[in-house]
């Protein structure tokens, strides 16, 4: 077990009171909270050597360029990259997943050809590939999700062919919980020559991620949902297919030499990070990176996995509710309905209790459609969470579950 | 129809409120008020009176006589329903210029004010905009007849 009482002093956040209650925090898969040392480099850097990066030749652009470049590398070995030149830095995995299909997607996509999502991937990599079927006139094809919020492995290779040219899967879906087999799923897609993105956003703060053990040829994830800041997140891509992609947004940075008769970009990865970045959140990326590697991820899971046990256990027992998702395999997130309960009503009166919890379709509409049910209760647990915790949300849903009905 | 005015209801239900001295008490008057509000006829369930927000729905339909404004409502979930309830018993039979002058002081005062400010999980503050249009297109209509 953790030591979760020293874990919760780091993150200051857990101290408050929400409605005079203290706060009960489980609603991690939206974002995660924040240690003291994360916010501490921010502070720092707007306090000591606040600079633009990469141009400057004074002491405070130096120090700038040198910590933002200190994050890339600790991204490439957090991923298990080959080089920092395949670390692009994005504003999250969203802006990621649309860097590809706006860039690769409109270079390598023609008519006819056919990109390969599942059943249970969040809007974000779902709607980029609708956009871009439908203006290259190719095919988006849907892995069926089954009644555990899993596929079968078979269901996916079935739909592979010539023609499927990309596969766009989440890694941990943020609505169930699921670990997709995305390695496997590598494995038959490169068979058959297609390239596959992996969407990280939930996946990275929880597995031991190795993109070139995967073998995945994109992988994104956001900073904020691995104890991070907002704002930033992180595109990795092979090498030789960065360097063959069109850039993606021009500007500053991102350039070589410019005329008005012609401009030649720069090398890898500033080619993809046009204008000044975002410096702060990416300085301080490094620290939340660092503090998950100090405590170790087998470590946090082992924790996180008897939350996940603890609470679906005693979940299960409350009469009327229902868990959805129940993949053999998922990280510790527990989503449910109650009968005669309407999600968002029960996140009213359990954010009177001081829990909070996220309700609604989790931009997974595809998804909630597959169950038949307009939304779910969604409570995710991060490594500060404790099993009274859990006992608290229990204790909150009785209590809705009397008063609502 | 004796309609009381609007600022006399809201007074009503903000003493009815002051009489709670903890959360329970008063969200549990507020789901009773949206268990006693009456469904509206599964007929009006249409697209056109349907304003929709991320999480859930709210149904109004309005209907005008002698100069005032009629509405009726409904909700998926049942404090939003509740709070519907109210906002009827509010503006339902008011006449069309002080559906739209009113500034609804009462949601402030009885505490509600964070539930309209999630514009994007419930339709509640999309719903008093349209119930001022509503009252804003009755009263066109009428001046143009006259």
């Amino acid at each position: 077990m953790l030591m979760t009482d020293s874990i919760r002093q780091q993150f200051p956040i857990l101290e408050r009171m929400v409605k005079g209650k203290p706060l009960v925090y489980l609603d991690n898969a939206a974002t995660s909270q924040k240690p003291q040392v994360v916010i501490d480099a921010l502070t720092d850097y707007y306090t000591r050597y606040n600079a633009n990066i990469h141009r400057g030749i004074h002491t405070l652009a130096e120090e700038a360029t040198m910590a933002y470049e200190a994050t890339r590398a600790t991204v490439k070995d957090f991923i298990g990259a080959e080089t920092t030149e395949e670390i692009i830095f994005t504003r999250g995995t969203t802006e990621g997943i649309n860097l590809v299909a706006y860039t690769w997607g409109r270079k390598y996509i023609h008519a006819g050809d056919e990109i390969i999502i599942s059943g249970m991937e969040h809007h974000s990599n779902i709607v980029p590939w609708q956009i871009l079927c439908q203006e290259k006139q190719a095919v988006l094809k849907v892995i069926p999700v089954n009644d555990a919020g899993a596929f079968e492995l078979q269901d996916f290779t079935a739909l592979l062919s010539p023609k499927t040219k990309l596969v766009s899967i989440v890694q941990v879906s943020n609505a169930l919980g699921t670990v997709n087999p995305v390695k496997e799923m590598i494995a038959a897609a490169h068979e058959t020559g297609a390239l596959v993105l992996v969407d990280g956003a939930q996946s990275a703060v929880h597995l031991d991620i190795n993109v070139q053990d995967l073998d995945c040829d994109f992988f994104a994830f956001s900073g904020h949902k691995v104890y991070g800041p907002t704002g930033i997140g992180v595109l990795y891509g092979k090498k030789a297919l960065l360097d063959e992609m069109p850039v993606f947004q021009g500007g500053g940075e991102m350039i070589k030499e410019v005329s008005f008769e012609q401009t030649t970009f720069n090398e890898l990865p500033y080619k993809y990070e046009a204008g000044t970045p975002n410096i702060a959140d990416t300085i301080a990326l490094k620290a939340a990176l660092d503090y998950i590697s100090s405590i170790g991820k087998p470590a946090i899971r082992a924790h996180e996995n008897e939350l996940l046990e603890y609470a679906t256990a005693q979940l299960e027992n409350i009469p009327g509710l229902r868990i959805i998702g129940k993949a053999a395999h998922k990280v510790s997130l527990v989503s449910f309905v109650i009968d005669g309960i309407h999600p968002q009503d029960a996140a009213i009166i359990l954010d009177n209790l001081g829990i909070a919890v996220r309700t609604g379709h989790h931009c997974t509409q595809p998804l909630m459609k597959r169950f038949g049910i307009p939304g779910t209760i969604r409570a995710s647990f991060a490594l500060y969470n404790t099993k009274a915790e859990v006992d608290a949300l229990v204790t909150g849903i009785l209590k809705t579950i009397k008063m609502l009905s | 129809m004796n309609h009381p005015p609007i600022a006399e209801i809201e007074k009503e239900i903000i003493e009815d409120f002051s009489l709670f001295d903890n959360w329970e008490d008063k969200y549990e008057y507020i789901i009773d008020l949206g268990k006693k509000l009456a469904p509206l006829e599964e007929v009006h369930k249409i697209d056109d009176n349907k304003i929709k927000g991320c999480q859930s729905t709210v149904w109004l339909t309005a209907s005008y006589e002698d100069g005032r404004v009629y509405f009726k409502a409904d909700s998926d979930a049942v404090i939003v329903k509740g709070l519907v309830s109210m906002l009827i018993k509010v503006l339902s039979g008011q006449k069309a210029d002080d559906i739209i002058n009113t500034q609804l002081d009462f949601i402030a005062e009885i505490g509600m004010m964070s539930h309209l400010a999630q514009t994007r999980s419930n339709g509640l503050l999309s719903m008093i905009r349209q119930m001022k249009n509503y009252a804003l297109a009755f009263k066109t209509i009428q001046t143009a007849g006259q």
